[in-house]
């Protein structure tokens, strides 16, 4: 019973996590249309820049400063969002197939260079030792992993919240209107890049501040856990739970998270030990197979986009 | 080429020898005109004469290639299109651009100016303001909702919508911003014959109301109804300015639509 629980906490923390990644997401394709293929980069960056934060110092590498973790999570929100405005200068006023192809582009060198850069990222070995909120409790494990899915789910409520009132106000409404039609948008006196650029780097922050909860809660990183397949991950939960709508990314995180732990236990338990690597690659075989399905069968996803964005719009005459 | 050299004469609206160059074509070829305040102006022209480039210039969707835009006597020449509401002039477009997967509503709401809440941080802060802000832009939709007949459709998403509803869509949206001038794209093309009523009652309405309006239209009807004065355009020159019956007569105007009789 204890170890259900306990092993409940572990899936719902994980899972909040790409949660929170997902929610970013949201904020820049799900409402403003901006196709981002390279949320693996920004996640990355997030974890990096908290790691080198609050890590001991190490000899052998560029810091670390010790700091508290929070100062870790600030920085890391810093970090992407400071990523996400200089990427987002150069390319926003791209064409969505092309912002896809020049953010693909930033992952695939923010990854490199967390292998390469051994100096300040500890290379292919990655940084280890990064604290854990309440690490002095690590012995009970149960209150252990109660509170740090209590800070989880703290978080993932916090980012939540405060997305539903921007989303829900004039300023959400602005973002749906140039993902509708950028002309029409400017017409009205929008300025386009600038919103655009906004919603980039918020949603580029969040996805920093997802990567250093990850980190933390983990305790280690290398440049492996940010490669494409991170981004394609999170892609399928957005879209599976429902583009456009906060409770959809979420859900959706929830769902295909736990859809694909269940798929890892199931192929450690059936298939024999030397085909288990391969058969791994099913998992990511199921991952395509369901964005395919969702966008066939239902492409607004489980929950699909709240169209009404005022909050006021019912309570003025009643009438929807 | 008339009206070249003309002063600005306190228009509300102006053009100076507007040039457009697609390549090797002169979409707009030295054209001027005024919009004088409170008038119903027309811009007629065979199709190609180059009538909504020359909105779009007007807009600061184009930038022109030579010539300048002057809104209430500031040359706005170089000013980004987004620009161009706070200025006071408000836009359609011939084919209308809904925002299609947002509400009737949305749409509409999405004209408001200068809303609180288009700022982040407004939204924390300030939450009250933001609100009372909404709650007034609301009402003021739902009242433009009514006088465009669109209210039973408020909560249905845009793209439902049928050709004629989106033509009075676009104009409730940009009647939100409450634009000094209107330039209205061919609000007529396509729309049933009780329509065009509608939207011609409509067009007084808005004028009587000090709206003043450029008027890009093919139905010859509802212009020579409508217009105090009209400008006819061809490949992309000024070709007769001047009073409806007046230009509808003139042979060079007859001649551009139909072509040199044999």
């Amino acid at each position: 019973m204890i170890e259900l629980l306990s092993y409940g906490a572990f899936f719902l923390t994980v899972a909040l996590t790409y949660a929170i990644i997902c929610l970013g997401l949201n904020v820049q394709w799900g409402q403003t249309g901006l196709f981002n293929v390279g949320v693996a980069g920004f996640v990355g960056i997030g974890a990096y820049a908290s790691a080198l934060l609050t890590t001991p110092d190490d000899p052998v590498r560029f810091g670390g400063f010790g700091l508290p973790i929070i100062v870790g999570w600030l920085g890391a929100m810093a970090s992407a969002g400071l990523l996400s405005l200089l990427v987002g200068l150069l390319t926003i006023r791209l064409r969505a197939d092309y912002l896809a192809i020049a953010t693909f582009g930033v992952a695939v060198v923010v990854q490199l260079c967390a292998l390469n850069l051994e100096p300040l990222t500890g290379g292919p070995f990655g940084i280890g030792f990064i604290p854990r909120p309440f690490g002095w409790l690590a012995e009970d494990r149960m209150t252990f992993s109660l509170l740090n899915l209590s800070i989880v789910v703290v978080t993932t409520l916090g980012v939540y919240l405060a997305l539903e009132r921007l989303l829900r106000s004039p300023w959400g409404r602005v973002l749906r209107a140039i993902r509708e039609d950028e002309q029409a948008a400017l017409a009205l006196g929008k300025n386009a890049f600038a919103f655009r650029l906004q919603a980039f780097v918020i949603g580029g922050a969040i996805m920093g501040l997802a990567g250093a909860v990850q980190a933390h809660f983990i305790g280690f990183i290398a440049p492996e856990n940010y490669v494409p397949m991170l981004t394609f991950q999170v892609w399928a939960m957005l879209i599976v739970g429902g583009s456009g709508n906060n409770r959809g990314a979420v859900l959706g995180a929830v769902l295909v998270w736990a859809v694909w732990a269940a798929s890892a236990a199931l192929i450690s338990a059936v298939v024999p030990p030397e085909a288990q690597a391969r058969a791994a690659a099913l998992q990511i075989v199921m991952i395509g197979v369901a964005i395919c399905v969702m966008l066939l069968v239902r492409p607004r996803g489980i929950l699909g986009e709240v169209r009404t964005v005022s909050r006021h719009v019912n309570e003025v005459s009643g009438k929807k | 080429m008339t009206g070249t050299a003309t002063p600005l004469n306190g228009a509300l609206l102006a053009a100076r020898g507007v040039v457009m160059q697609f390549g090797g074509m002169r979409a707009v070829d030295g054209m001027s005109l005024n919009l004088g305040r409170g008038e119903i102006l027309g811009l007629i022209g065979p199709n190609g004469a180059g009538k909504t480039t020359m909105f779009n210039l007007i807009a600061g969707s184009l930038r022109p290639t030579a010539g300048q835009i002057f809104a209430a006597g500031e040359d706005v020449t170089r000013e980004a299109p987004d620009r161009r509401i706070a200025r006071g002039i408000g836009r359609t477009f011939q084919i209308p651009r809904p925002f299609a997967e947002m509400t009737v509503l949305e749409n509409v709401l999405s004209g408001a100016q200068s809303q609180a809440g288009e700022n982040i941080l407004a939204n924390f802060i300030s939450p009250g303001k933001v609100a009372r802000e909404e709650r007034a832009a609301v009402d003021k939709a739902r009242g433009l909702l009514d006088f465009l007949t669109l209210s039973h459709l408020a909560g249905e998403p845009a793209r439902v919508l049928s050709g004629g509803q989106r033509k009075l869509l676009e104009l409730a949206r940009v009647l939100m911003a409450d634009p000094k001038i209107i330039l209205l794209d061919e609000p007529a093309a396509g729309v049933n014959p009780a329509l065009l009523e509608f939207i011609i009652a409509r067009i007084r309405d808005l004028n009587a109301r000090g709206t003043t309006i450029l008027l890009i239209e093919h139905n010859m009807d509802m212009v020579t109804r409508l217009c105090g004065r009209i400008i006819v355009m061809a490949q992309g020159r000024l070709l007769r300015e001047g009073k409806p019956d007046d230009v509808a007569r003139d042979p060079a105007v007859i001649e551009a639509y139909l072509g040199v009789a044999a």
